[in-house]
């Protein structure tokens, strides 16, 4: 009786493994996030990143997410500040391309709210981050939405003379909307 | 301040002296900031820009309702008619341009994505939502009523100068106070 045990062995590994990684619909997912310039609010967003997102209200030990963005992929609101972000001073995308936040843990907030916490990791630079979230599911869709504080100069985004906060403020508002389809 | 039929009145003269620095300044300033490279300067002279636009519109409003309440002084008997109504629509122009140049420079900067907040405090509505397209052509407006308003201001200088130094009346005493009066023959 080798299969009913194979079997069984196969339900056992799958039931250890974290809740099961759902298909991110990246049309209708987005990260965008709010500098201020002088004190004036200006959008921005990221066009390309990649969400591994793993969750379940139910078992929220087992829940996950990874998040890479790509940086070189910024819209920081005009083309000007575009070219600017790239180089040494800010994000330095050749030699750093990518940020990426891995959660440590999920846990509940409220109802349908949660908090993510996790290292972001951004030029080399690691700190912890805690992003609530909201989870809203219809039919096998989840909207995951949220955001959290970004201080700049943590990461050494913006260096030299842009360090100056009274015209780039340290705080820049990241918010992330995920969609998933065919989550059980 | 003592109503004088030949001046124009104190504040309308303080009004009109603060308006013409200020667009002189912010003139030269807009020429200056749009050849910068991005840094923390060029964000800052953009938002003093930007404030002095808004102080400039501000003020104008400020003149054109103390006009209204304070008739300006009747020009020389001596002008001829067509001078009148070249005078005339040089001034209306002249304050609809100070009203125009503002304006377009605020949609031109909710267009392009920057909302305008008033000496980094107070933010001014966005009239229009960001798009490339329209911040573009709102840029060249802006920048074709400011050569349009060099033109006006060009004329308006050189008018008074005319008035001072050829027709040598006490038009351009109307508005300095510290000139002496001439005694013209009426």
């Amino acid at each position: 009786m080798k299969f009913p045990a194979l079997a069984l062995l196969v339900a056992l590994a799958l039931s250890a493994l974290p809740a099961r990684a759902a298909n991110v619909d990246y049309a209708k997912s987005e990260i965008t996030f709010v500098s201020k310039q002088m004190n004036v609010p200006v959008q921005g967003r990221f066009k390309k990143f990649t969400a591994q997102i793993a969750f379940d209200p139910k078992n929220l030990p087992a829940s996950k997410a990874q998040v890479e963005v790509d940086l070189a992929s910024i819209d920081t609101g005009s083309s000007e500040a575009d070219a600017e972000v790239g180089k040494k001073g800010w994000f330095n995308t050749s030699a750093f391309p990518t940020a990426k936040f891995v959660s440590s843990s999920v846990t509940q907030a409220g109802p349908d709210k949660f908090e993510a916490k996790g290292k972001l990791s951004i030029k080399g630079i690691g700190q912890d981050v805690v992003a609530p979230f909201t989870a809203k599911r219809t039919g096998d869709t989840v909207t995951y939405e949220g955001g959290f504080l970004l201080k700049r100069l943590q990461f050494k985004i913006g260096e030299g003379i842009w360090s100056d906060t009274d015209t780039v403020a340290d705080e820049v508002q990241v918010k992330f909307k995920i969609v998933t389809t065919g989550d059980k | 301040m003592a109503n004088d039929p030949q001046r124009y009145t104190g504040m309308a003269i303080a009004l009109h002296w603060l308006i013409a620095i200020a667009i002189l300044c912010t003139f030269l300033l807009g020429q200056y900031m749009s050849d910068l490279q991005l840094s923390p300067a060029k964000l800052k002279l953009y938002s003093y820009h930007k404030w002095i636009g808004v102080t400039i519109f501000l003020l104008v409003l400020a003149r054109i309702a103390w006009r209204l309440g304070h008739r300006p002084p009747a020009p020389p008997p001596s002008m001829a008619a067509w001078q009148h109504h070249a005078a005339g629509a040089a001034h209306f122009f002249l304050y609809a341009l100070t009203l125009a140049i503002p304006l377009s420079g605020w949609l031109m900067s909710s267009a392009s994505g920057f909302q305008v907040v008033y000496l980094g405090v107070l933010p001014i509505p966005d009239l229009l939502a960001k798009n490339k397209e329209t911040a573009g052509q709102l840029k060249e407006l802006h920048e074709a009523l400011n050569w349009l308003m060099v033109v006006v201001v060009a004329l308006h200088v050189a008018a008074a100068l005319k008035h001072h130094l050829i027709d040598r009346d006490n038009v351009l005493q109307r508005m300095l106070p510290f000139l002496k009066q001439r005694s013209v023959a009426k």
